[in-house]
């Protein structure tokens, strides 16, 4: 019998299929990773199996008996327990009282028994081979040991399916270890386990079976072992592009002349993110940025557009040297960042669309601070125009747009800087088909125009179609460059691989 | 426009339009239904003295609250204003040799003062305006009682006139508070700076990346809240001819909220509604009022408000949810 099983979920968000009749079967004593870059599913599957999400069609069977989870809480009663990047314990109370909070053992008036929950709870974390003094107030314990109790709390549930959601993306070495252990442990007791990680040699290390995520779709599932470390990058990343090579990058090439270095970072350094990257991107050039999830391809255009801090490097745009980790300074240079976030880092939902578009240039509609309408109103109607955005006027409320529409006004802010240099940081991501293309296209007419551009996506088909140059990176640096016709799909692909393999 | 087949619509948004519309309007319709009420049942209520006076009781918490619907437009609260209406009242009699127009301009300056310190301790520091505002709340208090000390006569004629005069049957108070919404008003509706405190309110992080100065606008919002506050403490000195430290605006920071939230503007931020909070303010005015020209005791009329405010906030809270 399957400790979990989901056979055929579908889940859609706003007009966007996020997962197409997914299935997936765990089974008891066994550790299951699900593998898949951003946008894959992986976190809609598991927001959908803990009942964070409720899936439009298919069923969740646990133990074999059909469930339906409504709510996180009903998934943790029947035996769900989830452990996620951020320990959602209380820092304030103690070791012992977190391991068993809402089912503290109790004394004959009712109270609880600290002396009986202490014991206990010390019991459970020796059984686990963790050395921790209960009474401790959680809070002051390393992240490490956070998440041990936090496992160790699903032991006491007496879970029978515990998922791991990328719990080790903030411990060292160390604690990773021991957290493995637990882990085994409790595989070894028949607990079913799903353990999510970006850091893909852990999943060797500790994973019994794989289940590979792309656009929705499971594209491969079975034993971890019988797959190596490139043909699982494959099949995460890898679309044959004869089979659906739609992008609608034009494959024109307008950097066969040397153009002028537009935009230039040196030696850009971030504390424990990124070590000594240079970019440098010319007028109309595409340039991409490949790598895998946490390889710094995000934080290298946050840096340059200072929004993120960073120890030494030099940006210049067009000869001169922008200040670094100011964004107004980038702004006023030059640059402008299409962020991946769309709805942390990008839209003010309660503004319109109008005050939305107008936000990155507010010095420019407005003279001594009063706004000015008809400036603004002849730009805005403009890009809406010019961008196909759908709205049913300019004052709609922005929360009342589709992502593709959102990332749309998203871009027209951006243009309406006037930006020599773009950075796009995954510009088609959770937007659907149509809007895609259109995108795509757009970034290529920006670059005809002799913009220059910078591109990221986990879709390495987008980039390869859209790229003049790519530059892969790895923990934080970049391991190889790609230029002319070196950009093609499998050259990138063995790039993503074998970076790892120094 | 509701038919343009290009409008995306969410799911669910139909069922939720009677709701907001009476969180976004219901405020005007409460005032008015109040109005007519008073007019049947309260005797004299239709009267041009009886205008003025609810005109002139409303002034102050209007004021104070203009400053407040900023603030928490950010996201954030000041509740320093009632110790600041306390601390400019306790500020003007120590200049008042000088002349009212500069004993004004002190005790305006001082809560100038105020909202800066607050607002660099919230924006440079990180320091939670509830927790920055609560310090001045409290110390705000104490420094005025030092400064102030026993109730001060303020016979000063000049403030006598501010306090009680009018200018075309409209009395100053009233027409310094109609003054100060339109500019307000102005400020929020068509000046970047309005846009700045909505976008900050509404995402910070995004408003941070699209280049606004985050700390700029933070400080200068406190230091109009301040500046308001004090100009309402002025105000409410003039008009009693005297300050007493001790009360003088006690409980203002919880009357300008009230207004605010009654008003539609959602204490989650992002949105600042000028007009709902000027509904809000006279709203809160007539219902006192109503319920002490029947003789019922203040505890009720306090009750009262209490379920007002909590049936704002629950409007406000479905509307989120949308």
């Amino acid at each position: 019998m399957l400790a979990l099983a989901a056979r055929g979920l579908n889940k859609s968000f706003s007009g966007v299929h996020v997962l197409h009749d997914v299935d997936f079967s765990l089974r008891p004593g066994t550790i299951h990773t699900i593998v898949g870059e951003n946008g894959a599913g992986k976190s809609t599957l598991i927001k959908s199996l803990t009942g964070v999400y409720q899936a439009e069609t298919g069923s969740i069977e646990l133990a074999g008996a059909e469930v339906r989870f409504n709510h996180p809480s009903q998934a943790q009663d029947a035996g769900v327990s989830t452990v996620y990047q951020e320990v959602n314990l209380v820092p304030l109370l103690s070791v012992a009282r977190n391991i068993f909070l809402g089912r503290e053992p109790r004394n004959r008036l009712g109270l609880i028994d600290l002396r009986a929950l202490n014991r206990r709870a010390a019991e459970v974390v020796r059984d686990l081979g963790i050395d921790v003094d209960v009474t401790a107030e959680l809070g002051v314990l390393g992240l490490g040991v956070q998440q041990m109790i936090a496992l160790a709390r699903a032991v006491t549930t007496e879970a029978r399916v515990v998922i791991m959601d990328e719990p080790t993306s903030s411990l060292e070495r160390r604690e990773v270890e021991v957290l493995f252990s637990v882990a085994r442990r409790l595989r070894d007791q028949g607990v079913g386990i799903v353990f999510i990680s970006h850091r893909l040699d852990e999943l060797w290390e500790l994973c019994d079976e794989v289940t590979i995520l792309r656009d929705g779709r499971v594209v491969h599932t079975g034993p971890m072992h019988e797959l190596d470390r490139r043909s699982l990058i494959s099949a995460m990343l890898g679309r044959d592009i004869a089979e659906h090579g739609v992008t609608s990058f034009t494959e024109s090439d307008s950097s066969e002349t040397a153009a002028e270095v537009v935009l230039e970072a040196k030696d850009l350094s971030a504390p424990g993110r990124l070590h000594s990257v240079d970019v440098t991107v010319r007028e109309g050039e595409i340039v991409g940025l490949a790598g895998l999830l946490g390889s710094g391809r995000s934080e290298i255009v946050k840096a340059i557009y200072g929004g993120l801090e960073t120890s030494s490097g030099q940006i210049t745009v067009e000869g001169r040297t922008v200040r670094r980790g100011s964004v107004p300074a980038a702004l006023r240079a030059g640059i402008a960042l299409l962020s991946e976030d769309r709805k942390a880092e990008g839209i003010v939902p309660e503004l319109s669309v109008r005050d939305n578009i107008i936000l990155g240039i507010l010095p420019r509609v407005s003279n001594a601070g009063v706004l000015s309408n008809r400036r603004i109103d002849e730009l805005v109607e403009q890009w809406i125009r010019r961008l196909g955005i759908k709205v049913s006027s300019s004052t709609q409320l922005l929360s009342e747009l589709s992502g593709g529409n959102q990332q749309k006004m998203l871009i027209a802010r951006w243009l309406c800087t006037e930006p020599s240099a773009f950075l796009l940081d995954e510009p088609t991501r959770g937007i659907d088909v149509g809007a895609k293309q259109e995108v795509q296209a757009l970034i290529d007419e920006l670059a005809e125009k002799g913009m220059a551009v910078v591109l990221i996506s986990s879709e390495t088909e987008e980039l390869v179609a859209g790229s003049d140059t790519i530059l892969v990176l790895r923990d934080g640096e970049i391991s190889e460059v790609l230029t002319d016709d070196q950009v093609d799909n499998a050259r990138l692909l063995s790039a993503l691989v074998d970076g790892g393999q120094r | 426009m509701k038919a343009a087949p290009t409008t995306a619509s969410v799911p669910g948004k139909r069922s939720m339009t009677v709701r907001a519309w009476i969180a976004n309007y219901g405020v005007y319709v409460a005032l008015a239904l109040l109005v007519v009420i008073n007019a049947i049942i309260t005797p004299h209520f239709l009267t041009v003295d009886n205008f003025r006076l609810q005109l002139i009781q409303t002034a102050p918490v209007l004021i104070v609250a203009l400053g407040m619907a900023m603030v928490i437009g950010t996201k954030g609260i000041d509740l320093s204003v009632g110790s600041v209406m306390a601390l400019s009242a306790a500020i003007m009699p120590l200049y008042i040799g000088y002349g009212t127009v500069p004993a004004i301009l002190v005790g305006i300056l001082a809560g100038g003062l105020s909202g800066l310190m607050i607002g660099v301790l919230v924006s440079y520091f990180g320091i939670q305006p509830i927790v920055a505002t609560l310090a001045v709340l409290i110390g705000g208090r104490g420094l005025a009682n030092v400064i102030g000390g026993e109730i001060k006569n303020l016979s000063d004629p000049g403030l006598a006139a501010l306090g009680s005069g009018s200018v075309l049957g409209i009395p100053y108070s009233v027409l310094s508070a109609v003054i100060l919404v339109l500019i307000v008003a102005f400020l929020m509706r068509r000046t970047t700076f309005g846009i700045m405190v909505e976008a900050i309110g509404g995402n910070k992080l995004a408003a941070e990346l699209a280049g606004i100065r985050i700390r700029t606008v933070l400080v200068s919002v406190y230091v109009l809240s301040g500046l308001l506050a004090a100009f309402a403490g002025v105000l409410v000195a003039a008009r009693s001819q005297a300050s007493d430290p001790r009360t003088l605006g006690l409980l203002m920071e919880l009357s300008a909220i009230a207004a605010v939230v009654i008003g539609g503007t959602s204490l989650a931020g992002g949105k600042v509604r000028i007009l709902g909070t000027v509904g809000g303010a006279l709203l809160m005015q007539l219902i006192v009022s109503t319920l002490v020209s029947h003789n019922i005791p203040d505890s009720v009329s306090q009750m009262v408000q209490a379920v007002v405010i909590v049936v704002a906030v629950a409007l406000q809270v479905g509307r989120r949810k949308t």
